[in-house]
């Protein structure tokens, strides 16, 4: 629906690139955006007894070989290249010691029907600093707002490129004041792209719910809070795709459980 | 067909050296838009049509590629207004008269679809068109350029109607023209290379041939043959480089940034196949006089020379 109105207004975007040289700073504030669908949605938020709440833990583990880790080239970017004093490396693939995997996006997929959860008033904040995103990957709530920073001491362009959510394409020069920003529908991942430095590239996840993790530096993630009940968990990451990528638990109130998953190279 | 295009070019010539350069900046263009493509800038300009709300942005990263490729843009467009009110106050011939406008209609054309592909978020539809209009506009240009040449004059004064290599040279050149729309459309849309591959043996036959029938031709002058082999030449180094630019593309699948060779190998594919084109249109454009030639031998009068 998104597309066809896009193409349905191309004499007015037209009109407007020509004569008023305005297009570019469309107001693209996502909180006029239509729902998501048709289904009704809960109108009830749910309450989650602290007493009750269980936890989910775990480790995101890799098994066979990974790609080398790819060295940034910032050497031609000064501005960027001064921020370090040694090499950068993507962070598409970054294994742990201890075999696990950081920036893997785990979720509950299933198991969270029919509930409504409050939508934190508290940003999250997504900066760009040394010229590469901070965090990685992010989860956030829809609509919850978001904050994006520019640290740097030079011009970025924020582009998000959706398939549920409305695309746009924003510069940040620097020194210039945070931007906020909204996603009203869910979609796992979301993602950025700074396309001045197109090394730069992060992910988001907008859920309607808060339980969802990014593992760490020991590939361990935490999903608290969580009613009891039974769910299907799920990861994401930008690269590997195979392997134990879903799991199913069941939580007793105030249980705490503990899950692995295990991601591959496509063979 | 119309093989009806006037001969003498009169007073076009005066115009001819500027269209010359207008051709010339046309092709930096095409390769300044083959590196936007490139290094993944279409979009490090988020506005249109000022750059960061300004005619100086920031010279940075890839706002460099971008922004680069709007000025040479805005440099060609002015040159083409030029160029197209020179013909008009000069151009005796309607038909080429008629080609300054277009070329100016096509510019503006492709400078709104450059935008459009800014505020839209590249759609692949309209990056797909921008690419092909390019060339497109190139080839209007280089044709201007021919047609008010003293090699055009020498050439074609002894016109005929259409021959076989008249029409084998025009399908050269529109092969050459559906092949650099099934590129763009392999590189912009991220499908399968087959029909890009079956254009690439299409163009090989048929120029092939065309090279072929060139050297076996009653007039095939050196100046014949040589057109013939620039053909052949342009022809394999585009193959090359497009084996080149397929293989390296695999080999950079997992790259986290556009890299230099990639880059650089798929520039030149794009610039190349903007040669090999518009020496496709020169040929099938002088095909006519060629046409004339061998027509003269063929009833026992004097050859007209023929020195591509």
């Amino acid at each position: 629906m998104m597309r066809l109105t896009n193409y349905l207004c191309l004499p007015v975007a037209l009109l407007a690139a020509l004569f008023a040289g305005a297009c570019g700073s469309v107001d693209i504030d996502e909180e006029g955006m239509d729902e998501v669908d048709g289904t009704e949605a809960p109108t009830v938020v749910t309450r989650v007894d602290p007493a009750t709440a269980a936890t989910v833990t775990g480790k995101v583990y890799f098994e066979g070989d990974l790609p080398r880790a790819r060295r940034l080239a910032m050497d031609a970017e000064p501005a960027c290249a001064g921020l370090h004093t040694g090499p950068v490396y993507s962070e598409v693939v970054v294994p742990n010691d201890n075999k696990t995997l950081q920036h893997v996006f785990v979720y509950v997929k299933e198991g969270l029907e029919g509930m409504m959860f409050e939508t934190p008033a508290a940003p999250a904040v997504l900066d760009q600093k040394g010229c590469i995103y901070l965090p990685h990957m992010l989860g956030v709530q829809v609509n919850q707002p978001v904050r994006i920073l520019n640290s740097d001491p030079t011009t970025h362009n924020v582009h998000p490129t959706p398939r549920n959510n409305r695309e746009w394409n924003e510069s940040m020069a620097p020194g210039i004041p945070p931007k906020m920003k909204k996603f009203p529908r869910e979609e796992v991942m979301i993602p950025v792209k700074c396309n001045v430095h197109p090394w730069m590239k992060s992910y988001i996840g907008v859920l309607s719910h808060p339980f969802f993790s990014v593992t760490g530096g020991d590939g361990s993630f935490e999903i608290t809070g969580l009613p009891p009940g039974e769910y299907t968990l799920e990861i994401w990451h930008e690269y590997l795709k195979e392997g134990v990528t879903t799991q199913k638990v069941t939580l007793a109130a105030s249980e705490s459980k503990s899950v692995e998953f295990t991601l591959k190279q496509a063979s | 067909m119309n093989h009806s295009l006037p001969t003498s070019i009169g007073s076009a010539g005066s115009y001819h050296y500027f269209a010359v350069l207008t051709a010339c900046f046309t092709f930096l263009l095409i390769v300044a838009g083959a590196l936007v493509t490139g290094n993944e800038a279409g979009l490090s300009v988020p506005d249109w049509p000022l750059s960061y709300g300004s005619l100086n942005p920031p010279w940075e990263g890839n706002i460099r590629y971008e922004h680069g490729h709007r000025m040479v843009a805005a440099f060609v467009g002015l040159l083409t207004i030029a160029l197209a009110v020179w013909v008009w106050k000069k151009e005796t011939r309607g038909p080429v008269r008629k080609l300054g406008w277009i070329a100016l209609g096509v510019v503006v054309a492709q400078g709104i679809l450059g935008g459009v592909t800014v505020l839209w978020y590249l759609p692949a539809p309209i990056s797909v068109l921008h690419a092909c209009l390019a060339q497109a506009f190139f080839c209007l240009v280089v044709s201007l350029a021919w047609l008010s040449s003293p090699a055009w004059e020498r050439r074609v004064r002894d016109r005929s109607p259409g021959l076989p290599l008249n029409r084998l040279a025009m399908a050269t050149a529109g092969a050459i023209y559906l092949q650099l729309l099934l590129g763009a459309i392999f590189r912009h849309t991220q499908s399968g290379i087959l029909p890009h591959l079956l254009g690439a043996l299409l163009v090989t036959l048929l120029a092939g041939w065309l090279i072929a029938r060139m050297f076996l031709s009653p007039q095939a002058s050196s100046g014949l043959t040589g057109a013939a082999t620039l053909l052949g030449v342009l022809l394999a180094l585009q193959l090359l480089l497009g084996l080149a630019s397929w293989l390296l593309r695999l080999a950079a699948a997992d790259a986290v940034q556009p890299e230099f060779p990639v880059v650089a190998v798929t520039t030149a594919h794009v610039a190349v196949g903007a040669l090999l084109l518009a020496n496709g249109v020169i040929l099938a454009l002088q095909s006519w006089g060629v046409q004339a030639g061998e027509r003269r031998a063929e009833s026992g009068l004097p050859a007209t020379p023929v020195n591509p």
